[in-house]
């Protein structure tokens, strides 16, 4: 393998990693600060890949596309959590994980009765087609480095509302320690209503993106909603910064184990994540205790 | 658990009565259909050994189910019958050693951890037989003709009739009630539930916590291998979808709606569910979508499954009562 082949492969790795952090950084701020479990996370991803293959078909804009995508996906979530989601605080995971499942199969029928069950392919947006000169005899797709970056600043966003914010004040001290958070006089109510729809238009966020590289499908959401429980796991739950590097990591993984190792390359991920949770079993960046 | 009382122990028999009748009374389709569903049944009553009785949601039930089939699959002659008495302990076997590698690895994982890392390896399980040629990859694979019960080349029971299938179905469905009753009622059991209603105090107790648990697994994973044993045999055929984790999560929908307390609830749950199914499947051309949402409505309204309909209609009896009180007690607190 040469040098070039090489960075191709990175530069892939990177924008697999990107969009799976995308996805799971949405699943784990749910459950760090809702304490739910939402198996329905990656029928949100598919959904979004739907929107963006339908609003491209209707305005013929992909940008547009993307920003009504996660407004619907957004005004979804905050529908969503006033009707069913707010019942499960404080129930058992048992009722989370079902509850979900059921939705799983709601959203899926719905997806069928709007869009069929077709296979389609999405365009991107012509200024971002084609590829770029990165140096003398490496190019790459611009719309696969246009998805790094924007990737990155959707990060930077979160990292900011987190770190900075009121919102990601109440965040933090929630997914640190909900009991002692909630004793102290914080309100989660509304706060709970923002995250949970942020985490659903994270979800479809990383469909829409994907749409143009990969295949619009029926069960895209059931892999997608696999991987970004490993990244979770790997990372630690509730930590955004664990799910960017557990994202990494499986991007990594699977990438280069599809280059060396193709026979095997769809059981790598999980002997990482099995290595992993014997060094530590909640995650590289989780509170141990936990 | 309390000793059964007369009540309970005709109603028993009544129920016995009633499945033994059953395939006199109803045509070869229902046998079929019952058949199945005592098998689904006898996958969700393991399922609950460690989801109700150990309190531990595991999403990878499936895989152990599907592990099953696959070695009754590969084992089976191409233009033979496999013999039985051969091919399911080793089916038993490997699903066992399955759970207790797997069990051995999740269960150093806690509450919701332990539902994700589940779920990842159930599906690394479907993986391996979705993406590998070996076992005939995302086509699945077909059992060409029924393992057959002989001894010495002489038959003694003949799967491919209906009838003998389900007889042979609620046998095993009996041995498995019986040794889920058996351990439940052991110190094993108790300890077991006792490590679920409190954990640090079990473990201050010195009750080998991770031991206890580990082997409720691995029994459960075999068990779930037996039915994924017979269900293979039934329908002739395994592919991937039969260890994907929407079986999973579907076996634990029937654990939740036959209740988590029993252990012939997660049996009722799934004549439930599948009866469900059916009557939807042949009203409706998007029945998942009712499906999807009769399973919202009994999380939400039902939390200690369809047993609280029984109560709500007939009232319960005060033990019961102040059982169920305190399991929604321990459901908001969880």
């Amino acid at each position: 393998m040469d040098l070039i082949t090489l960075g191709v492969q990175l530069l892939n790795a990177v924008q697999y990693g990107a969009v799976l952090f995308l996805v799971a950084s949405g699943l784990t701020l749910v459950f760090g600060i809702l304490g739910v479990i939402n198996l329905a996370h990656g029928a949100f991803y598919m959904l979004g890949a739907y929107l963006a293959y339908w609003i491209t078909l209707m305005t013929g804009s992909f940008v547009v596309a993307l920003l009504v995508g996660v407004l619907v996906a957004f005004v979804v979530g905050i529908l969503l959590e006033t009707v069913f989601v707010r019942l499960l605080y404080g129930r058992d995971h048992l009722a989370q994980v079902l509850l979900s499942f059921g939705l799983i199969l709601v959203i899926d029928e719905v997806r069928q009765l709007l869009f069929g069950k077709d296979v389609h392919a999405v365009a991107p947006p012509a200024w971002l087609s084609g590829s770029i000169q990165l140096t003398d005899n490496l190019s790459y797709p611009l719309y696969r480095l246009a998805i790094c970056v924007f990737c990155l600043i959707v990060a930077l966003v979160i990292f900011f509302v987190i770190a900075r914010t009121k919102i990601g004040m109440i965040v933090r001290a929630g997914s640190e320690n909900r009991e002692m958070a909630r004793v102290l006089g914080i309100k989660f109510d509304r706060v709970n209503r923002y995250v949970f729809a942020a985490g659903i238009a994270l979800a479809a966020l990383g469909g829409i993106l994907i749409a143009p590289i990969s295949t619009v499908f029926p069960g895209m959401g059931d892999g997608m909603l696999i991987l970004s429980f490993v990244v979770v796991v790997l990372g630690g739950i509730g930590s955004v910064a664990g799910a960017a590097v557990g994202a990494l990591l499986i991007g990594l993984t699977d990438t280069f184990g599809k280059v060396f190792f193709p026979s095997v390359s769809s059981i790598l991920i999980y002997v990482v994540m099995a290595a992993v949770l014997l060094w530590r079993p909640s995650g590289i960046l989780g509170r141990q205790d936990a | 658990m309390s000793m059964p009382n007369l009540r309970v122990r005709l109603f028993g028999i009544a129920c016995m009565a009633m499945a033994i009748a059953l395939p006199f009374c109803v045509s070869t389709y229902y046998t079929q259909f019952f058949a199945k569903a005592l098998i689904m049944g006898m996958l969700a009553m393991s399922l609950n050994l460690v989801v109700g009785h150990g309190g531990l949601v595991s999403l990878c039930h499936a895989a152990f189910f599907g592990l099953a089939g696959y070695v009754l699959a590969l084992l089976s002659p191409r233009y033979d019958a496999a013999s039985l008495l051969t091919t399911l302990p080793i089916a038993i076997l490997c699903s066992g050693t399955a759970a207790l590698l797997i069990g051995a690895l999740v269960l150093r994982t806690r509450g919701v951890y332990f539902i994700m890392v589940t779920l990842a390896f159930g599906e690394m399980l479907f993986f391996f037989f979705h993406d590998t040629k070996f076992a005939g990859g995302s086509d699945g694979i077909s059992i060409n003709i029924r393992p057959e019960i002989a001894i010495a080349g002489r038959q003694l029971l003949d799967l491919d009739k209906p009838m003998t299938f389900y007889f042979v179905v609620l046998g095993f469905l009996v041995g498995v009630i019986s040794l889920l009753t058996m351990v439940l009622r052991s110190s094993f059991g108790r300890a077991l539930a006792a490590s679920r209603d409190n954990e640090r105090r079990a473990r201050s107790l010195g009750f080998p916590i991770f031991r206890l648990r580990l082997t409720a697994f691995t029994l459960s994973g075999a068990l779930a291998g037996v039915a994924g044993y017979l269900a293979a045999a039934q329908f002739g055929f395994v592919a991937p979808q039969m260890l994907g984790w929407h079986q999973s999560a579907t076996i634990l929908v029937m654990v939740l709606i036959g209740g988590l307390r029993s252990v012939t609830g997660p049996l009722v749950g799934a004549l439930v569910l599948i009866g469900m199914e059916e009557v939807l499947k042949a009203h409706l051309d998007n029945w998942k979508l009712v499906e999807g949402l009769i399973i919202i409505g009994i999380v939400i309204l039902l939390p200690n499954g369809v047993r609280q309909i029984w109560s709500m209609v007939f009232g319960a009896s005060p033990q019961r009562a102040a059982e169920m009180k305190s399991a929604a007690a321990e459901a908001r607190h969880a």
